[in-house]
């Protein structure tokens, strides 16, 4: 395997590191712009799902308040943390990445702004809405039409700066991560359209009512559903991996081939595993078990990711000691290849017979999403926020604090899903020596609350990490100004000794 | 010509192409065939599109999130059944825009809800649920009882989801299709232009929130748990019929 280094073209490796010239030669700005809403969508978006998991195991906090009650906040939850935050980390580090792997400059400033304030209006709109009861009622498609129009428009900008960007490379070759981006763009296009054809009440009716119906409504959802996971929360982060994981370990992927190889099996596989949401409803037997097929041959690209990753740091091992950085991305990626392995095994109908409708599904989706998802982009973030800046973070310190609060987080979080998960599957399932039902719905739902209650304090743990990290960014960037001011002034007296 | 994979990294136009062949493969195998499979869907009698009233109900229970707590799927398990009651057909939901199946149980199931508990204890236990459970984590729900019910658009809704495929009647032919299909008392309430006509009718029919002098959001989400599941009369058919559509 590790014949295929050489064969890595030029690709992104060897690039121009001189900040100054990289300022004028590439649009940072609107990389800068997309990661400071990443970061203040993912602080609001994770807060509010600290929020909805107290008012599960408090009830009394939703107050009374149409606004803030579980049902209405829960899509402000999921919106914020995959459209805002996930989202505006995607489009910021796929505009890094597009120009610094290409070597050349996005195509059109303008267009990439229009898909900044239209990105950014959408989710903003949306959650307002949803807050006031304006919502489609589709899991993480809850977006009403209107809004599904203008990010239509905003992806198809989106592709168009990408893909004319991709054109203007500097070489033959188009990096492996660009791939991941360019899969992730075009999947999420046709998933969008296709879930949300609907029609509106109105023209000035925010309601619109699904094209599709009950049983293939539900198909088309979890199609949906299970490729947002797949393209928008794994392959393009895959992307990100690809690009960030070499340059933070200084040496180039593990293995060619490997990414060759998982890069089309994952896009071709990922499309057919969403029915594994719907064993044992009414959708069809084959539509399910063709599901659930897939969804475990999907553990071989997935750890092909995985493997590729980690292994990119071998011979570099001592960087885990000294490096926080290396530290979030190859956590994420350890955490990748665990939820991997844990999706698979649940989309078997025996287990899923059990897991499915618990928290266990809760906790599996957040070892995917704070593990993977936002461990990885943390990671990036370090790492790419000082060279947007031109200067050096403020404290090493610090990330090591934000990495052991996310991961002590994490494990509380997994745990009590866990707990509460499996818990509640095995009561519900209970008979007495009589046949009866061993314990009523309520029972499970007492039982579950001591793990809610640790769940939420796992919530807790993430959160302030993400805080400490806000207060790291901030003072980078105050840094930064600090240091260009410091320049400016000794120019300034520079040119009046000379007497200009 | 030498193929190579080198020749698809080289080719921005190539790999968009193959891309979108791949991606495209699984979503046409699975969701094409649900449209033509006749077994896909039970033939069975008694289902119908919701009333003007129940639809409205059924508005405001995607409104507020019930889904993100309530499932209304039941599977072929034997708790699920002594818990819920027969599991749930594919044509239960079949005039569902969208589907309410939902995934997740932090309550229980609501497939089967209707007419097991009286219109009181729904009301009482919307407004606040631990009155009647006292162990409950659900929100209370006051608004539904002080707001009054919005059914100025109930036949532009009515007709938005006949353009999806529901069969409300806008002209006298559908209408007739539909006395032949489910009866005349049903096709009756699904006549577009008598929609606001029906809905206050059904809103007086019964006591749904316990105060028929004001038409609440209450009275239409009552409505439409009570017909939750109680459409199909699971006596007329043997335990075996619905299993050969699986």
């Amino acid at each position: 395997m590790r014949g295929g280094v050489e064969q890595w073209p030029a690709w992104g490796l060897h690039m121009v590191q001189s900040a100054a010239a990289a300022n004028t030669q590439y649009n940072y700005d609107i990389i800068k712009k997309f990661t400071v809403m990443a970061l203040v969508w993912g602080l609001l978006g994770m807060s509010a799902g600290t929020y909805i998991a107290a008012e599960l195991a408090f009830p009394f906090l939703n107050f009374d308040i149409a606004e803030i009650t579980f049902g209405r906040l829960r899509p402000v939850h999921t919106s914020l943390v995959i459209f805002g935050f996930g989202g505006s980390a995607l489009f910021a580090t796929s505009y890094y990445v597009v120009q610094r792997t290409c070597q050349a400059r996005l195509v059109s400033d303008w267009m990439a702004n229009a898909t900044f304030w239209g990105w950014q209006l959408a989710v903003l709109l949306g959650v307002i809405g949803y807050m006031n009861g304006v919502t489609e009622g589709k899991e993480y498609a809850e977006f009403p039409w209107y809004i599904d129009l203008l990010i239509t428009v905003t992806w198809v900008l989106y592709f168009l700066v990408f893909v004319l960007t991709l054109r203007r490379r500097s070489q033959p070759h188009i990096y492996v991560a660009n791939w991941f981006y360019l899969a992730f763009i075009l999947a999420t296009a046709i998933l969008h359209i296709f879930r949300n054809l609907s029609v509106p009440v109105g023209l000035f009716n925010p309601t619109s009512y699904s094209l599709y119906s009950g049983v293939q409504d539900a198909m088309v959802q979890w199609w949906y559903g299970h490729n947002a996971v797949g393209f928008f929360l794994t392959a393009a982060f895959l992307g990100m991996m690809y690009y960030f994981v070499p340059k933070q370990a200084g040496r180039p992927i593990y293995s060619y081939r490997l990414s060759i190889i998982h890069f089309w099996a994952l896009a071709f596989m990922y499309m057919w595993v969403g029915g594994h949401h719907l064993h044992w409803t009414a959708l069809p037997d084959w539509a399910s078990s063709l599901a659930a097929a897939f969804s475990i041959l999907l553990l071989l690209p997935s750890w092909g990711g995985m493997i590729n990753g980690i292994m990119t740091l071998s011979g570099a091992w001592e960087k885990l000691r000294t490096d926080p950085i290396m530290l979030f991305l190859i956590t994420a990626l350890s955490f990748y290849g665990m939820s991997t392995f844990e999706g698979p095994m649940m989309s078997l109908k025996s287990v899923n017979a059990l897991s499915h409708y618990t928290d266990w599904t809760i906790g599996h989706v957040h070892s995917g999403a704070l593990g993977w998802v936002a461990m990885i982009s943390f990671g990036s973030f370090y790492h790419l926020i000082p060279r947007l800046y031109e200067t050096r973070l403020y404290s090493t310190q610090l990330v090591y604090v934000h990495f052991w609060l996310a991961t002590i987080g994490i494990v509380l979080y997994i745990a009590s899903m866990w707990v509460s998960g499996i818990g509640q599957g095995l009561m519900l399932r209970a008979f007495d020596d009589y046949g009866n039902l061993a314990y009523t719905f309520i029972e499970s739902v007492v039982f579950m609350h001591w793990p809610l209650v640790v769940r939420m304090i796992g919530g807790m743990f993430f959160v302030s990490g993400v805080v400490i990290m806000a207060v790291n960014v901030v003072m980078t960037i105050r840094r930064a100004k600090n240091e260009q001011a410091v320049l400016e002034a000794k120019i300034a007296a520079k040119m009046a000794r000379a007497g200009v | 010509m030498k193929l190579s994979h080198e020749s698809i990294e080289i080719n921005a136009g190539l790999m968009i192409a193959l891309v979108l062949v791949a991606i495209s493969i699984g979503g046409l195998v699975e969701i094409v065939p649900l449209y033509y499979i006749e077994d896909t869907i039970e033939k069975v009698e008694g289902v119908r599109p919701y009333t003007p009233l129940e639809q409205r109900g059924r508005d405001i229970y995607i409104r507020e999130g019930c889904y993100t707590c309530h499932s209304q799927m039941i599977r072929p398990f034997r708790d699920e059944h002594m818990r819920y009651g027969h599991y749930s057909l594919a044509a239960e939901s079949q005039y569902d825009h969208p589907f309410q199946w939902g995934s997740k149980r932090t309550g229980p199931d609501l497939a089967r809800v209707g007419r097991k508990y009286s219109n009181a204890w729904h009301t009482q236990h919307l407004n606040n649920p631990r009155d009647v459970v006292p162990e409950s984590i659900m929100p209370n729900y006051p608004w539904l009882l002080s707001n009054e019910l919005d059914y100025s658009d109930v036949a532009d809704r009515l007709r938005a989801l006949r353009l999806t495929g529901v069969p409300y009647s806008e002209s006298e032919e559908e209408y007739l299709a539909n006395v032949e299909q489910f009866g005349e008392a049903v096709a009756g309430q699904l006549e577009i232009h008598r929609a606001e006509e029906n809905l206050l009718d059904q809103a007086q029919s019964e006591d749904w929130d316990g105060d028929r002098t004001r038409l609440t959001e209450m009275d239409a989400l009552v409505a439409y748990l009570q017909v939750l599941g109680s459409m199909v009369d699971f006596t007329k058919y043997d335990e075996g019929y619905f299993a050969e559509f699986r």
